[in-house]
């Protein structure tokens, strides 16, 4: 038993293993981003909403059509996912050749369109969902008690995280991927639909948002407002990492959450700002980021 | 042709009462301005239900007052002090605006309280909560109607110390409100004999409270104070039941809850929790019959908020009648003069300091089983009378008060 400016080691293995969760949420958030940036250059600053819209399908299933947690951890992100290859073929599509801010500007517009949509239709306070049974309850660690929703989160969204580094990074399909992304016309040529395979990726990114949305649902209220609350840090993170880093977006993920739960403990006031505080150090040294490369 | 001419005078005569009467009222209209957050996390607790609920007073009146039509207009502050100031001034230089009203979120309440009082316009404050809008900051034509958070400290704070939970830890919202909230709630906690382990303060609008709560649970507190409001509460609600806070032996208390709060986290995890109420709208048949009509209007049963905002415009109605006009100093004299009486408070009373005495509640979250249906929320376990329910005026420290 040690403590550390005053604060007694089992309160700080707590807020450090917090920190892990809040960052893992954010891992995966910035994991979809970083992956739509990375192959097609689009800033999606949709992200946020669709990440809410993920967790309004739970919900929405729960309540009207009795699919439990289980159905919808794997309903929501394809639904999400359909929304946002319609998004992509219809609108998103017409704006590569131009500046990055058109992608920016309309997903932005989209995100408004969404968030005032719920909130008209379902409020602000949010509705409630419950944990599923299988995962009520908690386990005592001795230093802190865990509930075991929460260790799932952790489990769960590492899993997807470096599946989706080994998918990218270490498989065929990612190398095709990464080829089209440096040279579209070329890997076209050789016979891939290059067009259909930034549609899936698009459509890939923001059904992780999707997966974030249900497993953040027994959580945090389902709001409309959940999505805009946790967005600006997702972005800070995908900056810190180096944009479109996909290793980058993991590991600063986890890492900032870690930070953020040390903050909650010895000056909980900044909490919210110690993100943003990182971010502008980082981009002042390294300005494509930890895990970026200068283009 | 005398006839004639005494008809023309008479004529004339009407014709300048006509005018007189109506030059009474400023620029022939009653205008009130309802601000408040309509799209954050108070929006369901005020909201477009405050616009509605002041909108169901003035048809009251058929929309007329003192000779004069009656005009409500709606503004979003955003939850930010500047965002308030600004549009207030514009309502009062520009927009002729008589009356603000509403304007939850304490820091945006601070600051409109300065400009109506320097512009001499009327302030019906129904949501925001910090004593020092009655105290400190009062103002001649401030109305602090709903609650306040010497009454919340007072009526929860005492119901809990007296329960035998003496030992506190807050949870506190970091702006001008929480801080309010912890104070008086450690003022009332301390004078009974209670103490305080610790405070954490959190940012407006967080959505983790994992490390707060863990960092209460950690102080060996008996009760754990949410000194803070609307989606921020529901949010360390919910999680302090997955964490297993209460079964663990420590209490839970909302120092401000709303009915909106309670419908939000559903009664399977806010059954039992304690806290004081303004308003029910399952009280009598007034209550009930009044909150039939809003939820026709807004789908939702009325917030304590919302009610105070129905009162209190109501109220300033009735005095504007009274007075013959809309002059604000003779309002507010007519104000404080006039008993309150109405759904939403009985046998009220303004205070010279503006705060609004009227009967609050002790209420208890029903359980699951108890609860006949959609709203049926509370066991109301306490009346506390109006005149303990609220700080004696002379200790509040506002000037007026002599």
């Amino acid at each position: 038993m040690f403590s550390l400016l005053g604060v007694p080691s089992q309160v700080l293995f707590g807020q450090l293993l917090l920190g892990l969760i809040n960052g893992s949420f954010y891992a995966l958030l910035s994991l979809g981003l970083a992956v739509i940036f990375g192959m097609l250059n689009v800033v999606n600053m949709a992200h946020g909403a669709l990440y809410m819209v993920g967790a309004f399908v739970a919900w929405l299933l729960l309540t009207y059509a009795g699919v439990g947690y289980w159905g919808a951890l794997v309903l929501a992100p394809i639904a999400v996912g359909l929304v946002g290859l319609v998004l992509e073929r219809t609108m998103l599509r017409r704006l590569y050749k131009v500046d990055h801010l058109y992608g920016l500007l309309l997903t932005f517009g989209l995100a408004l369109i969404f968030e005032g949509a719920f909130r008209h239709q379902y409020g602000v306070s949010g509705q409630p969902y419950p944990i599923p049974d299988l995962l009520k309850g908690g386990q005592n660690l001795g230093f802190m008690f865990l509930p075991n929703y929460r260790g799932w989160v952790i489990v769960a969204s590492l899993v997807v995280c470096f599946g989706t580094w080994f998918a990218i990074e270490r498989t065929k399909l990612g190398a095709y991927l990464r080829a089209a992304t440096e040279n579209p016309t070329l890997v076209q040529a050789f016979g891939i639909n290059v067009p259909v395979m930034v549609s899936l990726t698009y459509g890939f990114g923001v059904a992780l948002a999707g997966l974030a949305g249900v497993l953040a649902a027994p959580i945090y209220q389902v709001s409309p407002l959940m999505g805009s609350n946790l967005i600006i840090i997702v972005f800070a993170v995908v900056v810190i990492g180096g944009m479109g880093s996909i290793m980058g977006a993991i590991v600063t993920g986890l890492g900032l959450g870690l930070l953020e739960g040390l903050t909650k403990v010895f000056y909980p006031e900044a909490s919210n700002i110690v993100v943003f505080v990182i971010m502008a150090i980082v981009l002042l040294i390294k300005p494509a980021g930890l895990f970026g490369r200068e283009r | 042709m005398r006839s004639l001419l005494l008809a023309g005078t008479a004529l004339l005569t009407l014709a300048g009462t006509a005018v007189q009467a109506n030059a009474q009222v400023s620029d022939n209209v009653v205008r009130i301005g309802v601000l408040n957050d309509r799209s954050g996390i108070y929006a369901d607790l005020a909201g477009e239900g405050s616009a509605i609920a002041a909108r169901m007073a003035a048809e009251e009146f058929g929309n007329k007052v003192a000779g004069a039509p009656i005009e409500i207009i709606v503004a979003d502050h955003q939850n930010k002090a500047d965002i308030a100031a600004s549009k207030a001034r514009e309502w009062v230089d520009t927009g002729g605006v008589d009356a603000i009203a509403d304007v939850p979120n304490s820091a945006a309440a601070l600051a409109v309280q300065g400009i109506t009082k320097d512009k001499k316009r009327i302030f019906l404050m129904s949501g925001p909560g910090a004593t020092a809008l009655s105290g400190a900051q009062c103002s001649p034509y401030g109305f602090q109607w709903t609650y306040d958070n010497y009454a919340m400290a007072a009526g929860t704070g005492r119901a809990l110390v007296e329960q035998g939970k003496k030992k506190w830890f807050f949870v506190t919202a970091d702006y001008a409100f929480g801080q309010s909230l912890e104070e008086e709630t450690t003022k009332m906690v301390k004078s009974l004999g209670g103490t305080v382990a610790g405070a954490v303060r959190h940012p407006l609008g967080t959505s983790d409270f994992s490390s707060f709560l863990l960092q209460a649970q950690g102080s060996g507190a008996d009760v754990i104070g949410l000194a803070n409001a609307g989606g921020d509460t529901v949010n360390a609600v919910k999680q302090a039941a997955e964490f297993g806070i209460t079964q663990a032996g420590q209490s839970l208390a909302g120092l401000l809850m709303f009915i909106s709060d309670v419908h939000a986290l559903g009664l399977q995890a806010a059954q039992g929790l304690m806290f004081t109420e303004g308003f029910y709208w399952d009280m009598d048949d007034q209550t009930r019959e009044w909150s039939k009509k809003f939820e026709e209007k807004s789908g939702r049963k009325p917030t304590m908020v919302q009610a105070g905002v129905y009162s209190a415009v109501k109220h300033y109605l009735k005095s504007v009648e009274a007075a013959k006009t809309d002059d604000s100093d003779k309002v507010a004299a007519k104000m404080r003069e006039l008993p309150v009486e109405d759904m939403f408070a009985r046998k009220g009373k303004v205070a010279a300091n503006g705060r609004m005495f009227h009967d609050m509640y002790l209420v208890q979250v029903k359980t699951p089983a108890e609860s006949k249906g959609a709203w049926d929320y509370y066991k109301i376990v306490k009346t506390i009378p109006a005149d303990t329910a609220f700080m004696d005026p002379k200790q509040s420290g506002c000037t007026l008060v002599k």
